[in-house]
């Protein structure tokens, strides 16, 4: 830790804000943990389904995260990966393979594969280029997926029953919760190797500024697709875990619109934050429950919200936790002694 | 005579009907500094970037230790031992000094796809970005937000970044440009002090800077090499005179040298 380079532990650099805080962890850990156990001790099992579902999104969002928060590659066609996932599930489901042991690597592998073949292509090109190509070729899966009779068309395909895996029934929604939570844990835990890697520093600092990235020696392109490919992997996990909530996968999963609240959910949290994608998916999503709970018109009074927070942080929710620190810095240095006597413990 | 590190022929690169560059021939030899001069628009720019990769020629040969590179990218150069400074300042200002130059020290390690390794013992980054502070005079500042500094110190900055890559050439677009008088002098100073280690391609457009530092100068007119030569030759060619110092500034420097 000591050895980190730069004044990684003094100065809010990007090459930092994007790396958690030890306790941010533990308190996350034992609040998704904690959670479920609750509900089912309350009888709520529906509440267990709901954090299932903020589980999945928030995995979403972070592989999202890391292609455009991390990354600056402003993805407008993450819905593809998600849905690549959900559709290996289902149509190997089909073909009677069940097994998770088998169908989550192969829904990653595809997924991955197809977000290295539009990376590979869409990379070549910068900005409103970039978000544009995304999209088009995630339309291209939504089409595809409506238009193939074999992939249910409209409807989409139902599973009959969820992935197996061996020792546990995932029809339990406890168990179900759990078996998210294992995956997605093992999924935040491998993010957070690839950003505090000196892969993860180099892919952020491609992003504050890519020609200067290039001319001291990175290989911008490879860096950048190996980073997208893994994006597009993580996301195909949650794509695999959602069909097995849902029970079912439908087109709308890779539909823009998904893509298009996956983006929401980013910036809602914090793009460049750890934890943005886990906040802003559970933000969108109790906000949507809560409203559409009340009224009608959920969507009008969801869209206010989302403004109003956005308003009040521009970059998202994580981003509060440095302009409080910021806060507390300044009044620390104040009291003069106090300020430098912790710069000096952090070096 | 001496060793020839970079050699250039016949390089052509066309923007449209504009023929930016048309270099026929041009020599690099080993541990000099090579100044390239020329007017606003010369091309002076446009052959950093070929050699460096960010650009490709539409015909032509970088031979680099008698290796032709140009079909190699930019970072493959860099490995090779070319890297550059820019015109415009083009740094990651939002970061400190420190973390600019450990980034470039980085590149060198190899390490940049490791991306499960967590690095927690960083004392080579830290070393490399450390040494290379000091040698461009930016070691109180290491610590500093790179977007903070004065330009002249951004300036420093950016020949810093070539070298903590460790090139053997390096190339540096107008690195005086918009510092003042006594930053100018410390950055030719320090220039100096680099030949013994590094081969430098230096684009300057203070005439007098270039005629202390270079050992030899080309002057760049619409894209072709008119005149290569030492500083007294170059003061004296008639084609350079007439092209770019013009008679008043060639008395003057016949004057002043
Ligand atoms: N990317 C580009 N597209 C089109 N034209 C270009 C491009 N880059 C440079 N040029 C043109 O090529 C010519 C050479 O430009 P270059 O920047 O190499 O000149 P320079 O010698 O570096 O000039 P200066 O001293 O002003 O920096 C100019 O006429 C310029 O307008
Ligand atoms: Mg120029």
């Amino acid at each position: 830790m000591m050895n980190r380079f730069g004044p990684s532990h003094v100065k809010n650099t990007p090459l930092n804000t994007g790396l958690p805080n030890p306790w941010s962890a533990i308190l996350v850990a034992v609040l998704l943990v904690t959670f479920p156990l609750a509900m089912s001790y309350m009888g709520e099992d529906f509440y267990i389904g709901m954090g299932s579902r903020i589980l999945i999104m928030a995995l979403a969002a972070t592989a999202l995260n890391l292609a455009l928060g991390y990354g600056g590659m402003i993805s407008l066609g993450h819905a593809a990966f998600l849905g690549i996932g959900g559709y290996t599930v289902a149509i190997l489901a089909k073909a009677g393979l069940v097994s998770a042991l088998l169908v989550f690597p192969l829904a990653i592998l595809m997924a991955s594969f197809a977000a290295f073949l539009i990376g590979l292509i869409s990379l070549r090109t910068k900005g409103v280029y970039f978000i544009m190509i995304t999209l088009a070729f995630a339309e291209v899966f939504y089409y595809l997926a409506i238009s193939l009779p074999n992939f249910g068309g409209d409807d989409g395909l139902p599973l009959r029953t969820r992935s197996s895996v061996p020792g546990i029934r995932l029809d339990n929604a406890l168990t179900f919760y759990f078996f998210v939570l294992l995956l997605s844990g093992l999924a935040i835990v491998l993010m957070y190797r690839l950003v505090s890697s000196r892969f993860g520093r180099a892919v952020v600092a491609i992003r504050e500024n890519e020609k200067r990235m290039a001319a001291i020696g990175y290989p911008v392109y490879r860096i950048q697709l190996m980073a997208f490919t893994l994006s597009g992997g993580l996301a195909g996990l949650a794509g695999a875990l959602l069909a097995n909530l849902n029970m079912s996968v439908t087109p709308h999963m890779l539909d823009w619109h998904q893509s298009g609240i996956l983006i929401v959910m980013v910036i809602l949290g914090g793009s460049g934050y750890f934890w943005g994608g886990l906040t802003g998916a559970a933000l969108f999503l109790i906000l949507e429950e809560v409203i559409a709970d009340h009224t009608e018109h959920w969507n009008l009074f969801l869209g206010a919200m989302l403004l109003f927070i956005v308003l009040a942080a521009p970059n998202g929710v994580m981003s509060l936790r440095d302009r409080v620190l910021g806060l507390f810095n300044r009044s620390g240095s104040n009291a003069d002694s106090k300020g430098s006597s912790e710069q000096e413990v952090n070096k | 005579m001496s060793h020839i590190i970079l050699e250039v022929k016949d390089l052509v690169k066309r923007f449209g009907g504009l023929v930016a560059s048309d270099i026929q021939h041009l020599e690099v030899k080993q541990g000099e500094i090579h100044a390239l001069i020329g007017p606003n628009g010369a091309g002076k720019t446009t052959l950093l970037s070929q050699l460096s990769g960010e650009m490709k020629p539409d015909a032509g040969a970088i031979l680099f230790e008698g290796e032709d590179i140009s079909a190699l990218p930019v970072h493959k150069r860099v490995q090779a031992g070319i890297a550059r400074s820019y015109q415009i300042t083009t740094l990651l200002p939002r970061l400190t000094v420190r973390e600019n130059l450990a980034l470039a020290v980085q590149a060198r390690t190899g390490h940049s796809f490791d991306f499960l390794g967590t690095v927690m013992d960083e004392t080579d980054l830290d070393e490399g970005a450390i040494n290379t502070a000091a040698r461009v005079g930016l070691s109180p500042e290491l610590d500093q937000i790179v977007g903070t500094l004065s330009h002249g110190k951004q300036r420093l900055l950016e020949l810093g970044m070539a070298l903590a890559c460790e090139p053997r050439l390096i190339l540096l677009d107008e690195p005086m440009a918009g510092t003042d008088v006594e930053e100018s002098h410390n950055m030719g100073t320090l220039m100096l002090s680099l030949k013994k280690q590094h081969t430098i391609i230096l684009v300057e457009h203070d005439i007098d800077a270039v005629f202390r530092l270079a050992d030899r100068i080309s002057v760049l007119v619409s894209g072709k090499v008119i005149a290569t030569g030492t500083a007294e030759e170059i003061k004296q060619n008639p084609a350079v005179i007439t092209a770019y110092l013009g008679e008043e500034d060639a008395d003057e420097l016949e004057v002043s040298a």
